[in-house]
């Protein structure tokens, strides 16, 4: 139990440097190397919380993934002058109050409703003896089947969508 | 020291979002907000699994993975919406594209 407590903090410390030094830094490689470790966090938080399946499709697929996408895009856009430039717009003061103004509130309620979060638990489906990915896969597989098929269709609407966007002559 | 509770992972995960919406409303370079939406539906998925994990549900974690899939088709029509900019454009600042701006 106190491993558990003390691996949360390392992990929710390095989701939310991570967070924030991605949003901060000039350099978008140097955003794009502290998003990857923001996203090895939540994935680490992912195991804690026994989703072992979602852990290794969160580095499999984000960090070996999207985040390879975007450092090739990034080695494709010529970033050296934005760099130079200012990093932040003008209603930067206007967003921060805005943010810290619905953090106070979430963080207002969920101080207040921490309580109501001891919500039902142990169903059947904990006892069954399989494993997450089985679980997974039999839910996916079943109940969920018609989403999942509209989620292949959604992304062969994304490739063909990005390579028309790229190509500079269809 | 207090045990781990659904509360505190909730609690987390309102903090990514708001990196993540400060991020998108405050920066100017266009791979950074991608990367920062990146962030918010990652937060999502952080909740998602907090009460899959709570309910002891498997409904959760497939609702994080079609979350994933919708951040890989975001990124990669993101990018080449950013390709295409670039290539006309030459500028990968948020505000410097005003051509709809009247």
């Amino acid at each position: 139990m106190l491993m558990d407590t003390i691996l949360f903090y390392l992990f929710a410390a390095l989701v939310l440097g991570g967070g924030i030094l991605t949003i901060t830094r000039r350099n978008a490689v140097h955003s794009a190397i502290f998003l990857i470790l923001s996203l090895l966090g939540v994935a680490g938080l992912y195991l804690l919380q026994s989703a072992e399946f979602l852990f290794a499709v969160q580095i499999v697929l984000y960090v070996g993934g999207i985040m390879v996408l975007f450092l090739f895009v990034i080695m494709l856009v010529n970033l050296d002058q934005a760099a130079k430039e200012k990093q932040f717009n003008r209603q930067w003061t206007v967003a921060l109050a805005c943010a810290g103004l619905v953090g106070a509130e979430i963080f207002y309620f969920l101080a207040k409703g921490a309580g109501a979060f001891q919500l039902a638990k142990g169903t059947a489906e904990a006892n069954t003896g399989m494993g997450n990915t089985e679980r997974l896969a039999d839910a996916l597989f079943s109940q969920y089947l018609l989403p999942f098929e509209i989620a292949s269709l959604l992304l062969l609407v994304a490739v063909v969508g990005s390579v028309v966007m790229a190509k500079k002559r269809i | 020291m207090h045990p781990i509770t659904t509360a505190h992972y909730l609690g987390l995960s309102a903090a990514l979002l708001l990196i993540g919406t400060v991020g998108v409303l405050t920066r100017r370079n266009i791979v950074i907000i991608l990367m920062s939406i990146e962030l918010i539906l990652n937060a999502v998925n952080l909740n998602l699994i907090a009460f899959s994990k709570a309910l002891q549900s498997v409904n959760g974690q497939i609702f994080a993975i079609f979350v994933i899939t919708d951040a890989v088709a975001e990124a990669a029509v993101g990018l080449g919406i950013l390709i295409a900019l670039f290539r006309n454009k030459e500028t990968v600042l948020a505000d410097e594209i005003d051509l709809l701006k009247w």
